[in-house]
């Protein structure tokens, strides 16, 4: 029987990761000294699974790395060896680079050992068996391997045999097909029926077998009874007499060719296998299963039940007479279809939903990580981690949060000799925190730093050329410069906030998923970055409107406000841009109908409606004829099922059946020239300052 | 049918293990540690159990002791998984009343052989 075992990879890997995970998490928690017998214990497991597991499905190079680990780790569990912080460090170093082979294992690529290599190296220094490294086991061929022998076996098991759950039946038909098996059975010691104990064994056997199988085969077979029974096990050469002598010679003369024979065997085996073709490389490492809480399939199961429930109470009134009472009852079905598949729709959401603790759990470590090489003190707090966030959306997160993080421990927290001088407590905090609003998830990462210095980010800016020395700007918007590309206040850079690569790079990511983020800062207080995501990017809350016969949608979450527009307070900049002034602010407008290439549609301004949309921290209005309804959209891509299209981010179905494009918004800024390439700056802000200057 | 109780901490083992046994005729009943192996050992009956060692919760060999130790199971092989760096886990095994143990890598063809000398 032949079983594919790469079926059982998929789970191994799974269980492996989730392993390093825990492994990882404990080994943070561990404080050399004062260990508890608990975690090690946890770290050991996850250590022995995945050596039990990588060696049974072929991974060799794991199981080897994973043994020295196991092995150190059972010292300390076991007591004789004592846990220090270099063993800590270490260990984990050694779950890294096991994810690293893992990952490559899984990407059916081969792994790069080298940091495994080195990493066994230090462990087995530690254990002490660096001197015995691996003698190759070459036990000497036997030449008698294919000479028949007789073995003359005894085996009385003891009374006990039966209670250890070995049958001695089936060893007897396991040594019958080893070769030729006569046996003789002793009775002699069992007692008259008045004393005999029905449980116990009281026969034992005597074999002889002939056989070429080797003696240790034999010895296998009762190697689970050697201490339940007496076992003999002997060679009867003079059974054969001299014949013995005369069968090992002609096997020793046919031995030697067949040694001559080999090598070519061992070629053919070791070709196939030289450059193994990468399968057709799958590297990628976004996992595409995901494990859903039983809880939650048990509710949408329930709520299918419900919707069976109506369906059929609804078809049951379409069989009926049409009549004021059944058009009651009908209206209410349809109510109760409605509410039955909202409750369904926001269920199905809920399986893509994960806790965010999926990417606050790999924050202790780079918080230790980094700390040490800072030489900072800091506490890492997390809140609110079983806030739960759409799968894809998490994965996209990670990044820009680990750059978020970096920087309040980098440039936000102080060293312990400043945060003395400054009377804070020489522990640095930073937290993380997640919950939700409204249709959002909110994420805070927050600092007791030094706070953002607005004077040398002014002088930075200016530097740059972002802002002009005559520029008068509040703190907030002087914190906002940060945002901008090529902006880097540290005054070298360093290997952790990287090369100027910052904080636009992350503005644009979390904005990719259709969300912002913040700052707040209060001088030698702290900062606080606030990142709002949507909660899926499946699902929207959309404004409907119309332009012309046409409905677009407007995602709800960029509209500040709709107005209607005060004509005397539109003035004219440049050749067909319209600005209005609305409270201290300019707000260019955006004839949607221009944009979008629609006849028929309102064109004087005061008979429109405005709808006022930020992205990208600018303000625009757009141009609309109507407002219609507030609705849930689900997006459709356009790019899978057309071709991306300038200025709209994707595509939903109406309840009519139509088709209305979703508006995107910064690519409508960037459509409509309002924007300099390559500058978060809009023109018409540096013209209506002009204006009113 | 014969039935086997199949009971690992690691999913991919148990699955590896209990899809060997079923391929090769057996009732396969898998539990993830010790004291859920028990609580089902003890509602049913099972003709062999295969456990690993290390698990949360209740470890193989505390498992094997209390399931010797029920009249049920007096004589039923109780077989554990091992590692080869388990030499005293053996004896240890042993004496809590395991039969025998299969050795940590192992195949599904070794599986079903060392099974071969107490369940057929």
């Amino acid at each position: 029987m032949s079983i594919d075992l790469s079926q059982f990879f998929e789970v191994f890997f799974e269980e492996s990761f989730e392993g390093l995970d825990a492994m990882e998490a404990e080994l943070l928690n561990l404080v050399p000294g004062e260990e508890d017998l608990e975690t090690i214990n946890t770290i050991f497991r996850a250590a022995h699974s995945i050596k039990g597991g990588s060696g049974t499905f072929g991974f060799s190079s794991v199981a080897d790395f994973t043994h020295v680990l196991e092995t150190l780790l059972d010292q300390i569990r076991e007591g004789s060896r004592d846990l220090t912080a270099e063993h800590v460090n270490l260990l984990l170093k050694s779950v890294d680079c096991l994810r690293a082979l893992l990952r490559a294992l899984q990407a059916e690529q081969q792994p790069d050992l080298t940091e495994a290599d080195e990493l066994r190296v230090k462990f087995e220094e530690i254990l002490g068996m660096r001197a015995a490294s691996k003698a190759p086991e070459q036990a000497p061929e036997t030449v008698r391997e294919s000479s028949f022998n007789t073995y003359q076996i005894d085996f009385k098991p003891h009374h006990h045999l039966f209670k250890t759950g070995n049958e001695p039946l089936y060893m007897i038909s396991e040594l019958a097909e080893l070769g030729e098996l006569e046996t003789q059975a002793f009775q002699d010691d069992v007692p008259d029926i008045t004393n005999l104990a029905p449980e116990d064994c009281f026969l034992s056997w005597r074999f002889f077998l002939t056989t070429d199988k080797e003696q240790s085969c034999i010895e296998e077979i009762f190697e689970w009874v050697e201490d339940d029974a007496d076992i003999t096990i002997t060679l009867c050469g003079g059974l054969f007499g001299d014949e013995e002598d005369v069968a090992v010679e002609t096997v020793a003369e046919e031995a030697a060719p067949a040694q001559e024979a080999e090598p070519a065997v061992v070629k053919a085996a070791i070709d196939p296998k030289k450059p193994a073709p990468v399968k057709a490389a799958t590297a990628n490492a976004e996992s595409t299963s995901i494990r859903v809480g039983i809880d939650k399939v048990d509710s949408l199961i329930n709520m299918v039940g419900e919707l069976v429930i109506t369906q059929a109470m609804l078809s049951q009134l379409g069989e009926q007479e049409i009549t004021e009472a059944t058009i009651a009852s009908l209206q209410e079905g349809l109510a109760q279809l409605a509410h039955n598949t909202r409750d369904l729709q926001e269920n199905v959401m809920r399986i893509r939903m994960l806790p965010i603790s999926f990417v606050f759990s790999r924050f202790p470590r780079l918080v230790r990580d980094i700390s040490q090489k800072l030489d900072k003190q800091v506490e890492l707090k997390l809140l609110g981690e079983q806030t739960e966030l759409d799968k894809t959306v998490m994965e996209k997160l990670s990044d820009p949060m680990v750059h978020l993080v970096r920087n309040s421990l980098d440039h936000g927290l102080e060293t312990v000799d400043k945060r003395v001088a400054a009377g804070k407590n020489p522990v640095g905090t930073v937290t993380l925190n997640s919950f939700h609003q409204g249709g959002n998830i909110v994420i805070e990462i927050m600092d007791d730093g030094q706070g953002l210095n607005t004077t040398k980010i002014r002088e930075k800016a200016i530097k740059n050329g972002l802002i002009s020395e005559t520029d008068d700007l509040s703190d907030n918007e002087i914190n906002e410069l940060i945002f901008l590309p090529g902006f880097s206040t540290a005054d070298q850079v360093s290997d952790l906030s990287g090369r100027g690569v910052g904080m636009d790079v992350v503005r644009r990511n979390i904005e990719a998923l259709s969300g912002s983020v913040e700052v707040a800062s209060a001088p030698g207080v702290g900062s606080t970055f606030t990142i709002r995501l949507p909660l899926t990017l499946a699902i929207l809350d959309g404004q409907l409107v119309r332009i012309a016969e046409h409905t677009y949608i407007i995602p709800l979450i960029s509209i500040i406000e709709s107005l209607q527009i005060d004509i005397s307070k539109v003035s004219r900049v440049g050749k067909d841009l319209d600005v209005l002034r609305l409270r201290d602010e300019y707000i260019p407008i955006l004839r949607l109908y221009n944009i979008f290439n629609h006849k028929g549609a309102i064109e004087t301004l005061d008979k429109t409606l405005l709808v006022v949309v930020e992205s990208d921290n600018q303000k625009v209005g757009l141009l609309v004829d109507d407002l219609l309804s507030q609705q849930q959209v689900v997006i459709k891509s356009l790019e899978a099922n057309y071709q991306k299209v300038d200025g709209v981010s994707g595509a939903t179905i109406l309840g009519d059946g139509r088709v209305s494009l979703i508006v995107d918004i910064s690519g409508l800024i960037k459509l409509s020239g309002l924007r300099k390439p390559g500058s978060q700056e809009l023109i018409i802000e540096s013209k209506a300052n002009l204006e009113a200057s | 049918m014969k039935r086997i109780l199949a009971v690992d901490d690691s999913a991919s083992m148990r699955q590896m293990v209990g899809f060997t046994l079923k391929k090769a005729g057996f009732d396969v009943t898998e539990a993830k540690d010790g004291s859920e192996a028990l609580n089902i050992a003890k509602q049913q009956s099972f003709d062999a159990v295969i456990s690993d060692v290390n698990m949360p919760v209740m470890d193989g060999i505390t498992l094997i002791r209390e399931l010797r130790s029920l009249p049920n199971y007096k004589f039923t092989p109780l077989l554990m998984l091992t590692t080869e760096s388990g030499l005293d886990k053996k004896s240890e095994g042993k004496a809590a009343g395991a039969t025998g143990w299969i050795v940590k890598p192992f195949n599904p063809e070794q599986l079903l052989a060392v099974l071969k000398k107490v369940i057929r």
